[in-house]
């Protein structure tokens, strides 16, 4: 049976985003997957918990697509995980509307994957400085899914772009085809480095 | 017998209607606007022209009803401060007016040695201006809410008021009347007169809104039309049995019926009788243009008629510049004024009955009244050529809308100044249309695009690109006008998306009809002053503002639900009583923090509640 899946994406300047927006328009007409533009549908930034909810209770896979703003996701997307993973919902003793359903981003940086590493440049790896949301979906009972990383987009000509963005559909297929990437468990890996999988 | 008569009635009316649509449809379509086509419509039916209608006079006093309830629906319109409002104008200019015009008529006369009565009628009667068409002027100009339209409203109103006295000082200067008699019955008359006002306000206060009230909840639309023409006819009639004029008491009805909860339905049901009774009176006066009287002495009855409007109109000027308004808006207030008007019938007829003239000149003057009344819409149109000449010249280039932009503002008031500062800032300035010149002066001052025009025409419409343009924003003042040209643009130019600003709900219903976007104007603000309230009472400013923003996500459900039930009052209130109960539920399960909601806010802090709580 296809897996349900809903693409939380988060860019404050989408329509200035050229990687972000080509990945999105790839998998915007797939069946069964649903595209929820938070900075779209809440300019404001107040997030309509319910209707949230609602919507995350209709899906099976959670994809959280964005940028990489500061070693971390856009602020809404934040705000989105403060208000709409409640307790008693997400996490605590009856909270459990997320058990099971997998959390996964797909993460554009500008960054090439050489600069996020031990020792490099920006000193972390990506899948250490996600953290936060792994153990976030640890908690949901959620299985927390390798990524799919876009690096180094500035050098991104346009027809790599298009071949990209047709790897994103075909990974965002997967998905929906129940064909899952490996999950992560970074706190006790010897070493956090699986960002070449994607 | 009956056959005979019926017929002859229906073909009168065939014919005025037949006249009306084949004549004011062409006129408009000349620019010439309505009022003329009724006038040339009238002259061309009438006993001296192709001699269809033979009897003019119980048509216009037939139609003079069109003029009293448009008085009806100006009342309506006001509310007693407004009204309080106006007295500076209303007595000030409308008695300066009233006076100076019959000062300076008499003088006129006195130097060509004309009879002083004669001079004196005819200085009164001079100095009535006709509301039918200045009321009609005014609000195809849209400028009854401004400067030029309030004092041009006033002084129509003091004329109202002047008819009295002036009547009666008629009696008293007719030839073989006693001046003591002539006295003696004035004073009986105007007791009456006033005992009648006295009886309409208290009665109206406290009789009319029951009578209306136990009408309207038998839900028979046509009787509560039938009492509103009742009503008006009533009062009417009244206050000529006591010497008052019709409109007069129309008016006062309105004004005392202008707060009550029935005021849209009254001026629903009311607006398309004074549409056509008002075109039935247009057409009447211009029946009564007598054209062989005209042709015996065509130099003289001209010469009277352009005579007497280029005095009104000099007079006119400088009172409105004596009272404080700037040139432009007294050329306005002047021109919408200039003619002689229906009051002046009543005067001339009534003193050819007291023998102060004889017949044939109150022929005469009647005829110079008419030929008067046609200058108007001419001198609006003129007056309409030369401001989009001067405002195109005035025009830092030449581009009279030859540039085509991709969105265009209707409206430079408030709304549209804010939204077209918003867009220049941003690399996108609007083609901006408003038909108020000194608005458009003003933004140009500041280096905006605007343009002199009636938004509502489609030739102005095209002339703007609608066409090519992508956006229409309506930000125009008046709200019927801002729908009707949705509802235009909706049909005609399909692919241009249109925002428009909705004054209500009931508007914005009807944008909903026509799947227009819209936002309530006056919603936003009213949303942050709630916010600032609910700071002032405690809640943090982000809390506030979540409130407010809660609120507002609410009320557009509310709207949306209340769509499709809009007409059953019953179930709105039901759907809006269940939703409400709703909200408040919500918000105060919010501020009180209730276990659920509280943790929405708190979010993570559970977390390590939780894990101290296990261990």
């Amino acid at each position: 049976m296809a897996q349900r899946v809903l693409i939380l994406f988060s860019h404050p300047y989408a329509e200035a985003s050229r990687v972000n927006r080509a990945l999105l328009n790839a998998v915007l007409d797939l069946p069964d997957v649903t595209v929820h533009d938070l900075y779209q549908h809440y300019p404001e930034q107040m997030i309509d918990v319910e209707h949230e909810q609602a919507l995350v209770a209709e899906h099976d896979v959670l994809v959280f697509q964005h940028p990489l703003f500061w070693y971390s996701c856009p602020a809404l997307m934040k705000s989105w995980l403060d208000t709409v993973l409640t307790f008693g919902w997400a996490y605590g003793d009856d909270g459990d509307a997320l058990r099971g359903k997998p959390w996964v981003h797909a993460i554009t940086s500008g960054g090439a994957a050489n600069v996020y590493q031990r020792m490099a440049y920006n000193q972390f790896s990506i899948a250490e400085l996600l953290r936060p949301f792994e153990q976030t979906a640890t908690l949901c009972g959620m299985p927390y899914l390798q990524p799919f990383l876009t690096q180094d987009v500035n050098q991104l000509d346009e027809i790599a772009l298009q071949k990209r963005a047709a790897q994103y559909a075909a990974w965002v297929q997967a998905l929906v085809d129940g064909d899952l990437p490996p999950v992560v468990h970074t706190a006790h890996a010897p070493q956090v480095d699986f960002l070449e999988g994607a | 017998m009956a056959e005979a008569h019926t017929p002859a009635l229906l073909l009168q009316g065939a014919v005025y209607l037949g006249a009306a649509v084949l004549a004011v449809p062409l006129s408009k379509r000349l620019g010439l606007g309505s009022v003329l086509g009724y006038l040339i419509a009238g002259i061309l039916i009438g006993p001296w022209g192709l001699g269809l209608i033979a009897e003019t006079e119980t048509v216009l006093h037939f139609s003079e009803f069109g003029v009293v309830m448009m008085l009806f629906l100006i009342g309506l319109e006001i509310e007693l401060d407004k009204l309080l409002e106006l007295r500076m104008p209303i007595f000030g200019m409308g008695g300066l007016q009233v006076l100076l015009t019959i000062g300076l008529v008499v003088a006129l006369g006195l130097f060509l040695h004309l009879d002083w009565r004669l001079a004196l009628v005819a200085g009164m009667g001079v100095a009535m201006s006709s509301t039918a068409i200045a009321m009609q002027v005014l609000a195809e100009q849209g400028v009854l809410a401004q400067p030029s339209g309030r004092s041009a409203f006033a002084v129509l109103l003091f004329q109202d008021l002047a008819v009295i006295p002036l009547m009666i000082l008629l009696l008293v200067i007719a030839p073989g009347t006693e001046t003591a008699s002539g006295f003696h019955m004035d004073w009986f008359a105007i007791t009456k007169a006033i005992a009648l006002v006295v009886v309409l306000i208290v009665g109206g206060k406290y009789l009319l809104r029951p009578i209306l009230r136990y009408i309207a909840n038998t839900g028979l639309r046509e009787i509560f039309i039938a009492f509103a023409l009742f009503l008006i006819i009533g009062v009417s009639i009244l206050m000529t049995s006591v010497g008052l004029s019709m409109g007069l008491g129309a008016f006062i009805a309105g004004v005392l019926l202008a707060d009550s909860e029935y005021r849209q339905e009254l001026e629903l049901d009311i607006e398309p009788f004074k549409g056509l009774l008002l075109g039935l009176f247009f057409i009447a006066v211009g029946m009564s243009v007598n054209l062989p009287l005209i042709m015996q002495q065509p130099w003289l009855v001209l010469g009277l008629g352009l005579g007497f409007v280029m005095l009104k109109l000099v007079l006119l000027f400088g009172l409105a510049r004596a009272f404080g308004h700037k040139s432009q808006d007294a050329l306005l207030f002047a021109l919408t004024l200039s003619q002689v008007g229906e009051f002046a019938f009543v005067i001339f007829n009534a003193a050819a009955d007291a023998r102060i003239f004889t017949d044939n000149t109150a022929s005469l003057l009647n005829s110079v009244v008419a030929i008067s009344m046609l200058t108007t819409p001419l001198f609006m149109l003129a007056h309409g050529v030369y401001l989009r000449k001067r405002l195109n010249r005035k025009s830092s280039s030449h581009d009279a809308f030859e540039e085509q932009r991709a969105v265009i503002v209707a409206g430079f008031g408030r709304v549209g100044q804010v939204v077209t500062r918003l867009l220049s800032s941003v690399g996108q300035p609007p083609t901006v249309i408003d038909f108020d010149p000194n608005q458009i002066d003003l933004m140009r001052q500041f280096g905006h695009k605007a343009y002199y025009g009636d938004i509502t025409r489609p030739d102005v419409l095209r002339a703007a690109g609608i066409a090519k343009a992508k956006l229409l924003i309506l930000a125009i003042d008046n709200a019927e006008d801002a729908l009707e040209t949705a509802r235009y643009v909706r049909k005609h130019y399909p692919q241009v998306t249109i925002l428009a600003r909705a004054r209500n709900r009931s508007y914005a219903f009807e944008y909903m009809d026509l799947e227009v976007d819209f936002v309530r104007e006056t919603f936003a603000g009213a949303l942050q002053l709630g916010e600032k309230v609910l700071t002032e009472l405690g809640y943090s400013r982000f809390h506030a503002y979540r409130t407010a923003w809660r609120f507002r996500q609410h009320d557009e459900k509310l709207m949306w639900a209340s769509h499709p039930i809009r007409n059953d009052m019953q179930q709105v209130v039901v759907n809006s009583l269940r939703m409400r109960n709703d909200l408040t539920r919500i918000l105060t399960e919010e501020q009180q923090g209730d276990d659920k909601r509280e943790r929405i806010n708190q979010g993570w802090e559970q977390v390590g509640r939780t894990e101290a709580d296990r261990s």
